[in-house]
C-alpha cells in the first residue's frame, strides 16, 4: 500500500497532483483492476464513517450546558422519540414533546438561543456553547432568555419554543447534515417573531459552515449573527427582506 | 369511488379508494409513512395486494387517482391513452397482468407494442405485486433506444453520465474532473454538470466549456448543464450551444408547478431544442430527472403513494421522446427512502415502470450521509440494475459529488459493471475511445493510457 496508485506512472502522478489544485473532487485515483486502489477505498470509508458517527452519536446536553458558564438552561425534547424516528419523521422533529412544553418559562425576552442537535451532535458539542457566548457578548442590552437545549430537533422546533416563551427572536444553532469533507459544521438560523405552522424557511436567515478553523470562526460568525439580529429588529423581519450579508439558506434541516 | 375489500385469516380489510388500495399495497418505505399513507400492518399490506390482484387493469382508466378536472398530468395520461395498443391486456386483472409480463409471450416486440396502451397507474400497480427479481426479469426484456450524437439503450450496452460538478463552477476544476471521467471511459450518455447557480451567464460559460471539449476531440456525446427549462429556452434564443434541455419533473400538476414547470413550457423548450438540429445520429433532445418523494416534498401528492406518483412523472416524460430519463433514487433522504433496502426497491420499481412506459431509464444510484446506506449498497444496486438492463448510470469522481454533497456511483463502478456483465459503451463512443487509444486489446478501458492526447486538457490546466 505504499504506492497504491496502481496504474499511474510518475508523469501522471505529477499531472494529477497539479490538477488537484483546482478541485477537491476525488480525481486521478488510479485503478486496481476496475476498482479503486485500497488507499482510496479506505479514504472514502473514513470520510463516510465520520459523517455516520456524527449523525448517530447521542446529544449530550450536560456537555453543552457546562460550556455555557453561568447561563441558565432549559432542556426539551422534540416529539421524535429516538434517532430512527427523527431521521424518518421530520414533522415530529419540528414539534415539542407533549410533556416538555411545561419546562419552558415565559418572559419578556428579546431573544432565545436554541441549541439543537440536528444532524450532527458533534458539531453542537464542539461549537454551539462558544457561539452562544461570543454572540451574547455582542448583544449589549438584549434581554436574553434561558438557553434551550433541544434533543432530536429540527430548525422549526425553535418556532414553537420561541413563541411559547414569548421571545421576539429565535436563534437556532443546529448540527448540519455531515458531508464527506466536514462532519462538524454548525448552522445558525435566525427567525423574527416565529409562529409555528405559519413561519416558513423563507422567513429565516442562515449562517452556515461554522466550524473553526476550517470554516467560519466564532468571532466572524458571531459578528455576522449579531449584526443580522440588530438589523432584523430594526426591520421587524427576517428572511428574504434581510438577505444582504447572510448566506443562502440551507435546503436540509 | 369504489371500495375494495379482502379477507385474510378471518380478518376483513377495507380500502376506500383505488389510491388507498395502491398505497396500502406498496412495499414499505418511510415516505409513505411520513405521508400517513402506508399500510398499518404487514397483514394489511398483503391484504391490499390480494385485493389489488383482482382489480381489472381497465379500472385505472375509469377511476383516476387525481381528478381529471384539476390535474393536467391526469388529463395527459387519459387523453393520450392508446386503446388499440391496450387491447391485448385490456381484459386482464393486475394479478394476471403480472403473470403475462413474466411469460414468454411478452417478448420485447410485444412489450413495445403494448406500451402506449399502459398508464403509469397500471404499471405502478403491477409493480406492487412483483418481487425484486420480477422487476429485473421483465425490465430486461424491454428495449428503448434513443440517440443524439450517441445511441443509448442498445442490447449489451451501458452508457454513463460523466458528472464533473464543482461547488463554485470553477472551469479548471470542472475540466479536471471531466478529464478524469473521459480517461475512465465515462460520458457516453451525457457530460452533465449541476451548476452552482442558475444564472444564464454561469450556465452559458459551462456550456461553452463542454462544447469546446466535445468539438476539439470530436467526442460523440452530448453536453447538458442542468438548469431550469426557462434558462435553457433563454440561452437557446441567444445562440448558446444547448444540446439537451434538462428539467426535473414530477407526477402531479401541483408538484410540477413547485418546480416552476408547466407542460406548455416543456412543449416550448422541446420544439426549440429540436429546431437546433444539433444531434447527429438522432433527435432525442430532452433530459429529465425524477425521484420518489418529490411530490410529497412539495406537498402535492394528493394522497397517492410515492411510487405511484413517481410513475405518473413518466407520463410527462414520454410526451417528449427524451434521450435520457434519470431517477435520482437515493438523493432525497431517509424520510422518503430510509435505507439501502428501500432505495434498492425504489430503483428497481422506477426502472421497471419507466421502461414499460417506453422510456430510456437510467439511474443515479446514490445515498446521502443521513440515510442508512453505504458503498456496498451502491454495488448491490448497480449490479441488479445492470442485470435489469438500465440504459445508463450517473458516475462521479471516486463516487463522491463535492457539489451536491452526496455519494453516487464512481467511474470505477461503471467499469466494474461493464466488466462483470460484458456490457460495452454506446457504439459511437466506443469507436471514439478506440480511435484515440483508450481501449486495450480486449476492448476494455486501458488501465494505463500513457501519454494520451486527451491529457493535453490536463497539461494546459496544470501549466
Amino acid at each position: 500500500m505504499t504506492d497504491s496508485q496502481v496504474s499511474l506512472g510518475t508523469e501522471d502522478l505529477a499531472l494529477w497532483s497539479a490538477l488537484r489544485r483546482h478541485t477537491q473532487a476525488r480525481i486521478g485515483l488510479g485503478r486496481a483492476g476496475s476498482a479503486l486502489p485500497t488507499r482510496h477505498r479506505l479514504e472514502l470509508q473514513t470520510a463516510h464513517a465520520a459523517a455516520r458517527d456524527a449523525v448517530h452519536s447521542p446529544f449530550d446536553p450536560d456537555l453543552v450546558a457546562a460550556g455555557l458558564t453561568g447561563m441558565p438552561t432549559v432542556r426539551v425534547r422534540s416529539a421524535a422519540g429516538d434517532r430512527l424516528t427523527y431521521l424518518q419523521r421530520p414533522d415530529l422533529g419540528r414539534r415539542l414533546h407533549p410533556t416538555d412544553r411545561a419546562h419552558l418559562p415565559t418572559g419578556d425576552w428579546d431573544v432565545v438561543f436554541v441549541i439543537a442537535d440536528g444532524l450532527s451532535s458533534r458539531a453542537v458539542h464542539e461549537h454551539a456553547a462558544a457561539m452562544v457566548r461570543e454572540t451574547v457578548a455582542r448583544l449589549g442590552s438584549w434581554r436574553i432568555a434561558p438557553v434551550v437545549l433541544a434533543e432530536q430537533s429540527r430548525v422549526a422546533l425553535g418556532d414553537d419554543i420561541a413563541s411559547t416563551m414569548r421571545a421576539t427572536t429565535a436563534v437556532v444553532l443546529i448540527g448540519e447534515r455531515p458531508g464527506m469533507s466536514a462532519a462538524d459544521s454548525l448552522g445558525a438560523y435566525l427567525t423574527y417573531r416565529p409562529t409555528p405552522g405559519v413561519t416558513t424557511d423563507a422567513d429565516r436567515n442562515c449562517l452556515s459552515n461554522i466550524r473553526p478553523p476550517l470554516g467560519l470562526t466564532y468571532e466572524v460568525a458571531a459578528g455576522k449573527l449579531a449584526g443580522l439580529m440588530g438589523r432584523a429588529r430594526e426591520l421587524g423581519a427576517t428572511g428574504v427582506g434581510l438577505k444582504d450579508d447572510a448566506d443562502v439558506p440551507l435546503l436540509e434541516h | 369511488m369504489s371500495a375494495y375489500t379482502s379477507t385474510l385469516g378471518g380478518e376483513r380489510h377495507r380500502f376506500d379508494s383505488l389510491a388507498r388500495l395502491l398505497a396500502a399495497a406498496s412495499p414499505e418505505r418511510s415516505g409513505d409513512r411520513l405521508a400517513g399513507l402506508a399500510a398499518g400492518s404487514a397483514r394489511e399490506r398483503v391484504a391490499a395486494r390480494w385485493a389489488l390482484a383482482e382489480v381489472p387493469l381497465a379500472a385505472f382508466l375509469t377511476e383516476p387517482l387525481i381528478p381529471y378536472e384539476t390535474d393536467d398530468v391526469t388529463r395527459l395520461i387519459l387523453d393520450t391513452h392508446d386503446t388499440a395498443a391496450f387491447a391485448p391486456v385490456a381484459g386482464l386483472t393486475v394479478g394476471e397482468f403480472r403473470e403475462w409480463l413474466l411469460s414468454e409471450a411478452a417478448d420485447a416486440a410485444t412489450l413495445a407494442a403494448v406500451s402506449p396502451g399502459l398508464t403509469p397507474e397500471m404499471v405502478a400497480a403491477v409493480s406492487k405485486l412483483m418481487g425484486n427479481a420480477d422487476l429485473v426479469a421483465v425490465a430486461r426484456k424491454v428495449r428503448v433506444v434513443t440517440a443524439f450524437r450517441s445511441t443509448i439503450g442498445l442490447p449489451g450496452r451501458l452508457a454513463t453520465r460523466l458528472q464533473p460538478n464543482h461547488p463554485t463552477d470553477d472551469p479548471a476544476g470542472v475540466a479536471a474532473a471531466l478529464l478524469d471521467g473521459l480517461l475512465l471511459g465515462s460520458g457516453d450518455a451525457v457530460i452533465g454538470i449541476n451548476p452552482a447557480t442558475d444564472s444564464p451567464k454561469a450556465v452559458r460559460d459551462l456550456l461553452q466549456l463542454l462544447d469546446g471539449v466535445i468539438q476539439r476531440y470530436a467526442i460523440p456525446t452530448q453536453s447538458c448543464v442542468l438548469c431550469h427549462v426557462t434558462t435553457s429556452v433563454d440561452l437557446m434564443e441567444r445562440g448558446a450551444p444547448v444540446d439537451l434541455v434538462f428539467q426535473s419533473i414530477a407526477g402531479t400538476q401541483a408538484a410540477n408547478a413547485s418546480f416552476g414547470v408547466t407542460l406548455g413550457l416543456l412543449d416550448e423548450a422541446y420544439e426549440a431544442a429540436r429546431a437546433l438540429g444539433r444531434g447527429t445520429v438522432g433527435d432525442n433532445v430532452m433530459y429529465f430527472e425524477t425521484g420518489q418523494g418529490s411530490a410529497l416534498s412539495a406537498d402535492a401528492h394528493h394522497g397517492v403513494d410515492q411510487q405511484t406518483v413517481e410513475a405518473r412523472a413518466y407520463a410527462v416524460a414520454r410526451r417528449y421522446d427524451p434521450l435520457l430519463v434519470n431517477t435520482v433514487v437515493g438523493f432525497i433522504g431517509p424520510e422518503y427512502l430510509y435505507d439501502g433496502r428501500q432505495i434498492l426497491r425504489a430503483a428497481l420499481e422506477d426502472h421497471f415502470c419507466g421502461k414499460l412506459l417506453g422510456l430510456p431509464m437510467g439511474l443515479d444510484i446514490c445515498y446521502t450521509n443521513h440515510a442508512d446506506a453505504d458503498d456496498d449498497d451502491i454495488a448491490t444496486m448497480l449490479t441488479m440494475l445492470g442485470v435489469a438492463g438500465a440504459s445508463f448510470v450517473i458516475c462521479t469522481p471516486g463516487g463522491d459529488d463535492i457539489m451536491l454533497n452526496y455519494q453516487s456511483a464512481s467511474y470505477h463502478d461503471a467499469l466494474y459493471l461493464r466488466e462483470v456483465l460484458g456490457l460495452r459503451p454506446a457504439p459511437e463512443f466506443e469507436a471514439w475511445l478506440g480511435s484515440i487509444g483508450l481501449l486495450d486489446e480486449r476492448g476494455a478501458i486501458a488501465a494505463a493510457p500513457g501519454a494520451h492526447p486527451l491529457t493535453a486538457i490536463g497539461r494546459e490546466l496544470a501549466a
